[in-house]
């Protein structure tokens, strides 16, 4: 199945391509049309899976475990489903929202080098594969959050390059003694030597590394410091792209391996992440509403929202890990909708911070309706995505009686909750505090700046409505996670058509 | 730096690290070297002649931009993965073909030479990029 390397292979494509467009235009045609190819490479990959089960292919023709083998199963085609429907939207919304400055094509290529390192870490099986590309994605982020060369952004860039630098090195050095206990890197591999293992004393070493750095990749307490130091100062269509994917795949990794191989100690480990969980849930919360800056309070709100997915895969019950996977799903989408909105509210008002900012309701009732869907979804008002998936997490948190945790999550909506009111308040509902001047330079928005946030408004809006069809893939996902004997098979035994 | 003693120590040691660096290249399938090792020591040949003359003069001279090379190096590593797909092989495998050469042994070409030699350009490309942005006078 060649196939599988599509969502490595076809970014890596029109990287080339970037390479050598030198006009703005065509650029942004060939990124519209690239990343719909994507979507459409996904949603191929995921009748696949439905049709045949987990779907592998050792690369060189060489035999698991001694090959690096790609394996999509449901977890990491749902990640590359809604990674490239969210790479879709942002490429029409970088159209209208990336200046084009000079050599911007650049930034196409390094858009596509993230692409691809997204989706390289979503579908390998392969841990040592995994650390390249996490590197893929740091280098081409980090150039991405410098684009532009101010003094903002590069102290941003360099604090996130700095603190994901040391995560990388907990992952190099972890995954280094991994080797040296099992002799292989192959996750299926991994899984079958360490799940007959009991002695768990010299595995735990390589854990605490592991969790450490994806702690630190996904962004949890009190490992999120890069995250809020960074996340305001590049381009909006940059940090959207950040929101949706980059912490995500953070989260992606830790429920991949807590669940396939690290499960010596579970109950230490699962406590471990359960106690990171909460506190990351109410830490960014907090956090988020100190803050004025819209783009600031929403990078806090990232982290609240990491502890989610988090609280799921501690509770480790099919049920939960289900819902930790619908809420990605959903916050993935939803969030990145919210930083799509903030650009617009800057390109109307020419700033972020609340304060100056007011009258929007009236100014552009479009962007209000806009804005209150992925709002009230991530704040879990019933038709929305978000009240599912959190719904479905308080209910395995009751019924696994992990009741603390139940309560912080239900507080911490409430902190949601405020922190939407505080930007539909100040942005939206007061009078516009702007003198005479400043109105005069205010933009008005054309349907092709609103384009990306109705498609994900719209995403959001199905998934609340068809919770049941999304909710039942995310149980198939948790199934084969919880039960891996299937995934070890398909890769160690190619039971392939 | 105008030294005349490395001016002329530059272009015997350029010779000679070229030539080392397709020694690395070939040799890198069966023993130590091949394409990062090669493209470091082709890079290496240029920056150190851009040590002893004008390095700005040495830039504009160059007939393939860094940018060019490592464009170049990732065009010839997608090639590489042509002839598997083709074949109808798994992805990445390697294709070998050998050329008789009479009296000697036959010659064996393959796609993992390919990979090597898009990786060499790339490095190269790379190196350049960074030895030329970091030298860069204000």
């Amino acid at each position: 199945m060649t196939a599988i390397a599509l969502p490595i292979l076809f970014p890596f494509l029109l990287i080339l391509v970037f390479i050598a467009v030198k006009s703005n235009r065509t650029a942004q045609l060939i990124a519209v049309v690239g990343t719909a190819v994507l979507v459409v490479i996904s949603i191929y990959l995921f009748f696949e899976v439905q049709k045949y089960g987990i779907l592998t292919l050792d690369m060189g023709g060489w035999k698991s475990p001694m090959a690096i083998t790609l394996v999509v199963d449901y977890l990491s085609v749902l990640m590359l489903i809604v990674s490239s429907l969210i790479v879709f939207a942002l490429s029409i919304y970088a159209i209208y929202f990336m200046p084009g400055q000079h050599k911007s094509t650049r930034f196409y290529v390094f858009f596509f080098a993230l692409i691809m390192g997204v989706n390289g870490a979503f579908i390998t099986g392969d841990v040592f594969n995994l650390y390249v590309w996490f590197e893929v994605i740091l280098i081409s982020s980090f150039v991405l959050i410098i684009i532009g060369n101010s003094k903002e952004q590069l102290e941003g860039g360099i604090k996130y390059m700095a603190l994901n630098l040391i995560g990388s090195l907990l992952f190099l050095a972890g995954l280094g003694l991994l080797y040296g206990k099992t002799g292989t890197l192959n996750m299926a591999h991994l899984a079958q030597i360490l799940r007959a293992e009991e002695q768990s004393i010299l595995i735990n070493s390589s854990t605490a590394l592991f969790f450490i750095a994806f702690g630190i990749k996904a962004a949890v307490f009190p490992l999120f410091f890069w995250l809020p130091a960074s996340y305001h100062t590049p381009n909006i269509t940059i940090s959207a792209l950040f929101a949706g994917l980059l912490t995500k795949v953070g989260v992606y990794a830790l429920i991949r391996f807590f669940t396939l191989f690290f499960v010596q100690d579970q109950a230490f480990w699962l406590n471990m992440l359960l106690v990171v969980a909460g506190f990351t849930m109410v830490v960014g919360g907090m956090a988020a509403s100190a803050h004025y800056d819209v783009r600031r309070i929403l990078s806090y709100h990232i982290i609240s929202q990491i502890g989610y997915m988090i609280m799921g895969l501690a509770i480790f019950t099919p049920l939960a890990i289900a819902g930790a996977i619908f809420f990605m799903i959903h916050n993935m989408i939803a969030k990145t909708n919210t930083f799509l909105i903030a650009g617009m509210i800057n390109k109307i008002k020419g700033t972020f911070y609340l304060k100056d900012i007011g009258g929007l309701l009236s100014q552009s009732p479009l962007l209000a309706v806009l804005f209150i869907i992925p709002a009230f979804a991530l704040v879990g008002v019933p038709p929305l995505s978000g009240f599912f998936a959190k719904f479905i997490l308080v209910k395995a948190g009751i019924e696994s009686k992990d009741y603390i945790i139940v309560a912080v999550a239900v507080l911490t909506a409430m902190l949601t909750l405020y922190s939407m009111i505080k930007i539909w308040n100040e942005a939206f509902l007061k009078e516009s505090p702007t003198t005479e001047l400043a109105k005069s330079e205010e933009v008005k928005l054309r349907f092709g700046h609103f384009l990306p946030s109705i498609i994900l408004g719209i995403a959001s809006v199905l998934l609340g409505l068809f919770a049941a069809t999304i909710f039942e893939f995310a149980t198939r996902a948790a199934n084969q996670l919880i039960e891996p004997a299937a995934y070890i098979n398909s890769v160690l035994n190619h039971t392939m058509p | 730096m105008n030294s005349v003693i490395l001016q002329l120590a530059a272009k015997y040691i350029r010779a000679l690290l070229v030539f080392f660096a397709f020694v690395a290249l070939l040799r890198g399938h069966n023993q130590p070297g091949g394409g990062f090792i090669g493209g470091l020591l082709a890079a290496l040949s240029i920056v150190y002649y851009s040590f002893a003359f004008d390095r700005q003069k040495i830039r504009k001279q160059l007939t393939i931009k860094p940018e060019g090379y490592i464009a170049l190096g990732l065009l010839i590593i997608l090639l590489s993965f042509l002839p598997s797909i083709i074949q109808g092989e798994t992805l990445m495998k390697g294709i070998w073909i050998s050329i008789p050469l009479y009296p000697l042994e036959e010659l064996k070409l393959g796609t993992p030479l390919l990979f090597d030699i898009g990786v060499f350009m790339a490095v190269i490309g790379i190196t350049l990029l960074f030895f030329f942005t970091l030298t860069k006078s204000r």
